[in-house]
């Protein structure tokens, strides 16, 4: 590794954070709409426009619908465009989410994650981007504001990556990241510039000597095709990230991969958890590693592409997994989290016994006894080879 | 027996207006912030309602998101809360489902002319029956003093710190010029004529929009220098319009950029949407 960039300590929330990340990426375009948790991203990068220090256009519209149909105008014409929003707004945009994805345009969005109404609810869970798990976009889950942070410029890359070119939303816990003040590094804005580069976008509207056409009709003959092209881009889409990371900790010393395995490797059981609640979990583990109990967990990066043959060789030795959604599928087979991990790992010839637990929802707490609570039930599936119950809500 | 020991002292007192027997009293305090307008349009409201004297259950009071969207929380009717922008949309579904029911939306000004603007226009084009009370604060409260379609070219919001560069829309202008029959527009800072204009809008059938200028003093007051809320009041409300009244005999530069206080338009010949409806069907069964 050579040595890494020099990079100030500083403390900020995860909204703050992700702002500065969109300050030093200064994107061509910003639309955007107000949001709680969301709404403080695009207050601070509107003072970094109003003081000059980016150069490119911020659009207030008048709905997340209007603000994600500009970006996919924005990026079809060739601009590098960002926006940021959460629950509602994330709902709103839902139609032109799957134009963002289908156009294959690289449109990078910061989400604070939120539960979506009814009842009415400001706080955190999943339940709005795993709605939007199969729009076509690719999906980062943070636990930090460091890793916020990071995975924002990361992002930039992996969307526009050649082979790539899809849209991308990075993830982090609403409140519990993006109003928390934790420290972390800044990275020079000048290595961010470099590091992002300058986009090129491969076809353009506005082109006048390539005209092109975008989103035109693709009946039986054709729309299999785009999709399937589609589908392997997403495919791809997982070696961009490894391929990023790699290059991101090779430039500013932090390793990222598809997945972070905490205690893993002697493990007997394991937790599967998204973002900020790995932190808990991971506290409760040290608690019950000391105690002799071999727990670890597993706490997903990425999440769209799936990893699955990467995360069945991580859990192959574990013999019960628990894995815990902050959202619920409401199929009576478990949140979403839970179907992706089991089934990942139902190849295997000696695959673990697995259970879900569906946690936190609406910013419920989530708190190291609870953890501790499903190490417990963990362990009893161990010594009695029985999952008694398959799903349940906890911290209720 | 609190609650017992409180009627009691109020009735010493001799409150003029129970405003409680309208009230979800365990829902109080309310939100608002100390200086906010909303809580007087809301007072006006339940006034102009026990003018009417509508039955409370056959009330439904719709809303979106927003500080003005709480309403319908502290209020002993039907209520609907719904989503940021989409209360109208709500309220229309209401309406063909029951249409014996008095509909109420009270909704902000970004829910109704920016997020829901939609809806709104298309409301007012059916004249569908129901109130839309408009809170208009030129401002996104909820979520933190954001530039909303009402706020002035260059005023300051924290989307806008070097002055709004958009225009605004006049709300009164584009319910007129959608279709609605009634069209009406008041204050908080007038608050009997803000009473007498609610009533009206509810007597009236077919859609009523009544916009209200009111006040977000922490943060349009505090954004754009205004010293408290009575100062707010003062400037906007009272010194930035003129009633129906004074405006006959000003000319348009007279009035200059102030708004026209009073009912607007009141079209009571208009066919409602529900009676539309209801000839449409009479009409086709005949053919039958
Ligand atoms: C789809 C969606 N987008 C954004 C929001 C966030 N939001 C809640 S209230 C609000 C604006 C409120 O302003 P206004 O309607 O003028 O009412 P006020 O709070 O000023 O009374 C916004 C943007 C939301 N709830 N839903
Ligand atoms: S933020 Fe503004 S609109 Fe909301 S309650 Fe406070 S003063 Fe009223």
């Amino acid at each position: 590794m050579s040595a890494a960039l020099k990079q100030k300590k500083v403390g900020l929330t995860g909204n703050s954070a992700v702002a500065y990340a969109m300050m030093q990426i200064d994107p061509d375009v910003v639309p955007a709409y107000p949001i709680t948790p969301s709404t403080t991203i695009i207050e601070e990068f509107s003072s970094y426009h109003a003081d000059g220090k980016v150069t490119g256009e911020l659009i207030t519209v008048e709905s997340e619908h209007s603000a994600m149909s500009a970006s996919v105008g924005a990026a079809a014409a060739g601009a590098r465009v960002m926006t940021a929003t959460s629950a509602q707004g994330l709902a709103l945009m839902w139609e032109v989410l799957y134009i963002a994805s289908g156009m294959r345009l690289p449109i990078i969005m910061p989400i604070v994650n939120r539960a979506l109404s009814a009842p009415i609810n400001i706080h955190c869970d999943h339940s709005d981007s795993m709605g939007a798990r199969d729009s076509g976009w690719i999906q980062l889950y943070a636990e930090t504001v460091q890793e916020a942070y990071d995975n924002t410029i990361m992002a930039v890359r992996i969307a526009e990556e050649s082979d790539v070119l899809l849209p991308i939303m990075s993830c982090q816990d609403g409140f519990i990241t993006s109003h928390a003040i934790e420290c972390l590094e800044l990275i020079e804005d000048k290595d961010v510039k470099d590091f992002v580069g300058e986009y090129v976008p491969k076809d353009t509207l506005l082109d006048v000597d390539n005209p092109v056409t975008m989103g035109a009709m693709a009946l039986p003959e054709f729309y299999m095709e785009f999709k399937r092209d589609q589908s392997n881009a997403m495919t791809r889409a997982k070696d961009a990230v490894s391929k990023i990371s790699a290059e991101f900790a090779e430039t500013f010393g932090r390793e990222y991969g598809l997945f972070e395995s905490y205690k893993l490797d002697d493990a007997d059981v394991a937790i599967v958890v998204l973002s900020s609640a790995a932190g808990t979990t991971k506290v409760a583990i040290d608690k019950l590693r000391a105690e002799g109990k071999k727990v670890g967990l597993l706490r997903p990066r990425l999440y769209r592409p799936w990893p699955h043959a990467e995360i069945a060789e991580a859990l192959k030795n574990v013999k019960v997994v628990c894995v815990l959604d902050r959202a619920d599928s409401m199929n009576d087979f478990g949140g979403p989290l839970f179907g992706d991990v089991r089934s990942a790992l139902f190849d295997l010839d000696t695959a673990p016994k697995v259970f879900g637990r569906i946690f936190g929802l609406g910013g419920r707490d989530y708190k190291v006894v609870d953890a501790e609570g499903v190490i417990g039930e963990l362990y009893k599936v161990l010594e009695t080879g029985k999952i008694e119950q398959l799903n349940r809500y906890i911290t209720i | 027996m609190a609650e017992g020991a409180a009627v009691k002292k109020k009735q010493k007192v001799n409150v003029p207006f129970d405003y409680d027997k309208y009230l979800r009293k365990g829902k109080l305090p309310h939100i608002w912030c100390p200086g906010c307008g909303h809580g007087i349009v809301l007072k006006s409201l339940l006034r102009a309602i026990d003018k009417v004297g509508l039955d409370k259950s056959s009330i439904c009071m719709a809303s979106g998101i927003g500080c003005s969207s709480r309403t319908p929380g502290y209020v002993d009717f039907n209520t609907l809360h719904s989503l940021h922008g989409r209360a109208i949309a709500f309220a229309t579904g209401v309406k063909l489902a029951k249409p014996e029911m008095n509909i109420l939306v009270t909704i902000g000004d970004g829910d109704a002319l920016a997020i829901g603007g939609n809806h709104f226009i298309h409301a007012c084009r059916r004249n569908i029956d129901m109130t839309v009370i408009i809170y208009s604060n030129a401002i996104y409260g909820m979520t933190g003093g954001q530039v909303s379609p009402t706020t002035p070219e260059g005023a300051m919001s924290t989307t806008s710190p070097h002055g709004n560069m958009e225009p605004a829309f006049d709300a009164c202008a584009v319910a007129e010029a959608s279709g609605a029959s009634f069209v009406a527009r008041s204050t908080a800072y007038h608050m009997q004529e803000l009473e007498k204009v609610l009533t009206a809008a509810i007597e009236h059938k077919g859609m009523s929009v009544v916009e209200v200028l009111d006040s977000c003093p922490v943060y349009y007051g505090r954004q754009n220098k205004y010293k408290s809320a009575s100062h707010m009041m003062e400037e906007i409300e009272k010194k930035g319009t003129v009633s129906g009244a004074q405006a006959k005999n000003l000319s348009e530069e007279e009035i200059g950029d102030r708004f026209v206080r009073g009912i607007l338009k009141q079209d009571k010949d208009g066919v409602e949407y529900c009676d539309a409806y209801d000839n449409l069907i009479a009409k086709v069964q005949v053919k039958k």
